[in-house]
């Protein structure tokens, strides 16, 4: 990248360098999010409509860690991946694919501990009907996490403003190696650390228009799609 | 819905990342002087020209890219500390330690000079004025080569900075940048690497302070992490691009590099003795 231009000249005249850095984040993120709503909504639905030994533990457990700072998590799957560490011979430090791994370390809790307190209190108002129709239990976590859909997109988005924002876990297990493992976040701080300020914060402002945008197209579906259902 | 499908193209994606990945690449663990400095930016694209070889940097202070190719995370390391390069071969990390390149270091300061150094080329002499006026200096504090030099420098002036640091010492545990960025906010002293400074861009009002004493000198060094304790180590790849650093052509392609007309790095491969 040409320093000495702006990020919004770069972003406008299609720098593939720093195109390649947007679509980066966006896709790390976006995969972050999606394997953590995989996992993180069965496992919250799971823990509201069920009762088992230690269930209070585990409620605690999943919103303390809503607040993992993301270099712990960074660190842990540093330490998971590297060469001389477990996950070693896979080869994935340094890799867009280990910084999906942090982050979806670092989001899953976010979306697993929200979605418990949406398919439990869903499941204040349904219990009556769904326990009259004798419906199984599959089916119970099927019709509240179905009704509470509109509520769960807000949750998928808290866990991808938690993704796009961070900085701590990908710079570690990325590395912020250029054209391969650098998103908008680690560029801003290394364009910081050169002391080239103007351009971290056009970066800065690139990113948070792009977290708006999609956070608006969210809610514009989000709204249609309310509509249709009536 | 709107989920569903977000999902689906996550996955997606997710599994498409093989395919980006470039089949010919090795990972360097080198230092932030040589990338904040822009130089990897040069030389790079030139080695990919003549090898068909992606170099993917991972830029870290010196200590933590040893310790990156002791883990077996980089296949080369190209960092500037000989002594703790050296103490890297004893254990057996790394294959031959070769010369590549030199700059020095410079001592930053405020252009009002609270310690008075400015003029001297003795940066010991500056170091001792320094504390003795407790003037505020700012420590890389990260193991970095240029840390270590640091520690090196007031070792020669006689003062054990692990216990006759005081408030006016600070250690901030960042890159050359970062600590660049701190002295230029807090009108600090600093010692940098002149790469980093001279393409250094939030200035402020530090300039350089001391500089030409030979005890400044900064000498690169790069090697191959050993593939007898890594067997993942890309011996042959990460051989080329050391052959090519210190060929006439990678030489050349470091001497060009400048920044406002000034050069940056000089080669010095021949130097078997750096």
């Amino acid at each position: 990248m040409d320093p000495s231009v702006s990020a919004f000249q770069l972003l406008l005249t299609g720098d593939p360098a720093l195109l390649g850095i947007v679509q980066l984040s966006l896709i790390v993120s976006m995969s972050a999010v999606g394997v953590a709503t995989l996992v993180g909504v069965p496992i919250g639905a799971c823990i509201a409509l069920t009762h088992f030994p230690g269930r209070t533990t585990v409620i605690v457990v999943f919103n303390a860690l809503m607040g993992l700072p993301p270099v712990v998590a960074g660190l842990a799957v540093f330490l998971l991946l590297s060469r001389s560490g477990p996950l070693g011979p896979l080869g994935l430090l340094f890799t867009p694919t280990a910084m999906v791994f942090a982050q979806v370390v670092l989001v899953t809790p976010i979306i697993a501990a929200l979605t418990r307190q949406t398919i439990e209190d869903l499941w204040g108002e349904y219990r009556d009907e769904l326990t009259a129709m004798n419906v199984g239990a599959v089916r119970r976590v099927g019709t509240l996490i179905w009704d509470g859909r509109f509520s769960l997109i807000t949750i998928v988005l808290a866990g991808f403003g938690r993704a796009a924002a961070e900085v701590g876990a990908i710079i570690i297990v990325g590395g912020n190696i250029d054209g391969f493992t650098r998103t908008m976040t680690t560029a801003i701080a290394l364009e910081t650390s050169k002391g080239d300020i103007p351009l971290a914060i056009g970066l800065g402002v690139v990113l948070m228009a792009i977290v708006v945008l999609v956070n608006a197209l969210a809610w514009a579906i989000g709204r249609a799609a309310r509509q249709y259902a009536g | 819905m709107f989920a569903r499908r977000l999902l689906i193209a996550a996955v997606a994606a997710f599994f498409a990342f093989p395919a980006l990945a470039q089949d010919k690449f090795i990972t360097v663990a080198s230092t932030t002087s040589t990338q904040d400095s822009g130089l990897f930016g040069h030389i790079l694209p030139l080695f990919k020209k003549a090898t068909g070889i992606d170099v993917k940097v991972v830029a870290q202070g010196t200590g933590q890219a040893l310790d990156t190719g002791r883990r077996g995370d980089a296949d080369v390391v190209f960092v500037h500390a000989k002594s703790a390069e050296e103490k890297f071969l004893s254990e057996g990390f790394g294959v031959k330690r070769l010369p590549v390149m030199y700059n020095d270091f410079i001592l930053i300061g405020p252009k009002n000079d609270p310690a008075g150094v400015k003029g001297t080329k003795d940066i010991v002499k500056a170091l001792t004025a320094i504390k003795d006026k407790g003037a505020s200096f700012i420590s890389r504090g990260d193991r970095s080569g240029t840390h270590i030099a640091e520690i090196k420098l007031w070792t020669i002036a006689g003062i054990d900075i692990g216990k006759d640091k005081g408030p006016w010492y600070k250690e901030v545990g960042q890159g050359m940048g970062a600590a660049l960025n701190i002295a230029s906010a807090s009108n600090a002293y600093v010692l940098s690497d002149r790469g980093t400074w001279l393409s250094f861009k939030n200035r402020g009002d530090l300039e350089i302070v001391v500089e030409g004493d030979k005890r400044l000198f900064n000498q690169y060094g790069v090697m191959l992490v050993n593939p007898a304790k890594h067997p993942t180590v890309k011996a042959k790849l990460g051989q080329q691009f050391i052959d090519w650093l210190i060929s006439p052509e990678g030489q050349a392609a470091i001497a060009n590099y400048k920044v406002n007309g000034e050069q940056l790095f000089y080669p010095n491969a021949h130097d078997r003795d750096a």
